[in-house]
């Protein structure tokens, strides 16, 4: 479903090289000195924030940053379902449809993105901005069915407020993460059936 | 039910913020430095004595695995304790929970871990998917390194230890011990075969301890209120203390909840998550423990309490506590299929029983959704999960045959049934 590594596709780069050397060097410094390979996952990562998407010629720059051939970058780069190794729309919707989100309804939030942005699932607008992906459990269950887009979850979802989040993410706004109802956090809808003091004191429920 | 006097998350649904000032305010941090000053000894037989059993789904008995960990005067090697927050079993979401709204918990429960083992680092492994928890977890490190309650002399303690944050990618899988550590020296995430155990070889080799978020996390306040307090609470000796839910499907109010270990499955789904939709009568059955824990049928959920041995006892388990619920209006073989796919969908691809046989499961249950197969196919299908069950190196292949396992014990007149109208369908068609 997701873009396949291509290392010799056209829109590969020929250059990349790490906005902040300083970044890098932080990152190498969690790791035992001579454990620089850990430092590959945050790295790719890192390379991903800068460009959006995760080059060939990046992971090469990751593998000599790492002291390891870039074989070894590219075995993770592809094992791991977070890394783009295509470009992807500027917001990257992944809707998770595991058996806990299925049972709330995330199907009808499949239908209601791909009816809004015109695009099936694994596809993106012609515009470039978003990327439609079905993605496995992404541990939110109780606030199902929801979304994550880019780096946020978007929770209890209905048909209506995901159609009104990809719009207001469209006109460049920001809306709110997280619970899409008046809850707070993972309590119940209804008000939390403990830690009734520290809600009360928070102002939260009746 | 739990009072909230016995509760250890009391920020659960961060009704405060988590930073240290309102921490403190909790209770984090209180006298940590005496309590590693009362000895690595003093420490693992307190945590024997609280009965606290793994809270990531295996439900080992924490002070026993800590004791595994060798003497690091013997060994002259770096010693790790490694965090598992690379939750990612369907139907669970707690750890999310104590990551965003109790790090410090964590970070506390780290530096008592750690020393109790001879680590003077811990690694956190979170799912790359939680980046907004990770960010607050790695607030809550700053934080404790600007008071002093990391790096040299941690908290007064006499003992040196830090903390590190690694994001993972997205692979289910990191989620088994073996796995995160391959993951976290660089690798793809595929487990090791054992022995060796990584309390001998763990992370670069070292001796390490990998322990859940919510098992950590509930350390110091074990220690602070006696193993005594905690075992108090329970069912019995074995499993003993309290324990994060989550409640999701067909209830009324899902939610997180830290309730009693041991509490009546129908009395959690009543009192904390509105009982479920459209009444008791309307239940079809529950998963009990995250995805992979086989189905209860409804009339074993009425009775049942929510603890590690009773769940067993009707061939289910505890796992992390994700109670998946769901009406009669589910499809549950297709409920179940969906989990098919997602086991094939995160299989690492190195042992053959679970890459192949996860795909043989999975395009099987598709056509038992629909019933277009045949009555044997069902033996077949309960055939096929045992020979994948058992014979792969870690235990996914185990998670991807018993739901099916359970879906056949409880269901098959179901299964059965749809064959039949399928049948009778394509006859008349």
């Amino acid at each position: 479903m997701k873009p396949k590594f291509e290392p010799n596709a056209d829109y590969q780069p020929k250059d990349f090289s790490f906005k902040s050397q300083k970044k890098v060097k932080d990152i190498l410094a969690n790791y035992p000195s001579n454990q620089a390979r850990s430092g590959i996952m945050p790295l790719l990562d890192l390379a991903q924030r800068q460009e959006g998407w995760i080059s060939r010629v990046a992971m090469d720059c990751i593998a000599e940053a790492v002291g390891q051939p870039p074989i070894k970058v590219y075995e993770v780069a592809t094992f791991y379902t977070m890394y783009n190794l295509a470009p992807v729309g500027k917001y990257l919707v992944q809707l998770c449809t595991t058996t806990p989100c299925w049972l709330c309804g995330s199907a009808a939030i499949i239908e209601a993105v791909e009816t809004h942005l015109e695009i099936k699932v694994g596809e993106s607008t012609k515009d470039g901005l978003f990327t439609l992906l079905e993605v496995e459990c992404l541990g939110a269950c109780v606030n199902a069915p929801m979304v994550q887009i880019n780096d946020n979850y978007y929770e209890d979802l209905t048909a209506e407020s995901i159609v009104s989040i990809l719009t207001a993410l469209a006109a460049g706004k920001k809306p709110s993460i997280g619970s899409q109802t008046k809850r707070v956090g993972s309590m119940a809808l209804s008000g939390p059936t403990s830690l009734e003091k520290q809600a009360k004191k928070a102002g939260v429920g009746s | 039910m739990l009072q909230d006097k016995d509760r250890i998350y009391t920020n659960l649904y961060g009704f405060e913020r988590f930073s240290l000032p309102e921490a403190k305010t909790r209770g984090d941090w209180e006298r940590t430095g005496a309590l590693v000053k009362k000895g690595k000894d003093w420490i693992i037989s307190e945590m024997k004595a609280s009965g606290l059993r793994g809270r990531g789904g295996a439900g080992f008995p924490t002070g026993l695995k800590w004791s595994f960990m060798p003497d690091p005067e013997k060994t002259q090697k770096p010693h790790y304790l490694v965090i598992n927050a690379d939750e990612s079993e369907p139907g669970t979401c707690k750890d999310r929970d104590i990551l965003r709204h109790e790090p410090h918990k964590l970070l506390e429960g780290a530096l008592i871990a750690g020393f109790a083992m001879g680590a003077h680092a811990a690694y956190i492994y979170i799912r790359g998917e939680f980046y907004n928890e990770g960010s607050a977890v790695v607030k809550a490190i700053k934080e404790a390194y600007e008071a002093g309650l990391l790096g040299k002399n941690a908290a007064k303690s006499g003992w040196d230890f830090d903390v590190y944050l690694h994001r993972g990618a997205g692979a289910y899988i990191c989620g088994e011990e073996t796995a995160l550590l391959e993951s976290l020296e660089g690798k793809k995430g595929q487990p090791r075969n054992k022995p060796p155990f990584p309390a001998m070889a763990g992370l670069y080799s070292c001796p390490t301890t990998v322990n859940n978020v919510e098992t950590i996390a509930s350390v110091p306040t074990i220690l602070r209120r006696g193993g005594a307090w905690f075992a108090s609470l329970g069912s019995d000796e074995k499993n003993t203390g309290t324990k994060l839910f989550c409640i999701s499907g067909h209830v009324e109010n899902p939610c997180n909840v830290e309730e009693e270990m041991g509490i009546p499955l129908r009395d959690l789904i009543e009192k904390h998550a509105g009982g479920v939709r459209g009444g008791w009568d309307n239940l079809l059955a529950i998963i009990p423990g995250g995805s992979s824990t086989p189905l209860l049928p409804k009339d074993t959920c009425a009775t049942i309490r929510m603890d590690f041995d009773s769940l067993r006892e009707v061939g289910s388990g505890l796992g992390t506590g994700g109670v998946i619920v769901m009406d009669k209006s589910t499809d549950i073989v297709y409920a179940i299929a969906r989990l098919s796919y997602f086991y094939m969908h995160e299989s690492c691809g190195q042992c053959t029983p679970c890459r192949e046989g996860t795909g043989w499961l999975w395009r099987i249950m598709q056509r038992m959704v629909t019933g277009n197969a045949t009555i044997d196919e069902i033996d077949m299908l309960y055939d096929l999960t045992k020979e994948i069950e058992g014979q792969t190196i870690c235990a996914h292949g185990d998670a991807s045959a018993w739901p099916i396992q359970g879906l056949i014990r409880h269901f098959r007149p179901e299964m059965e049934a749809r064959i039949l109208v399928y049948r009778k369908q394509a006859k008349a068609a």
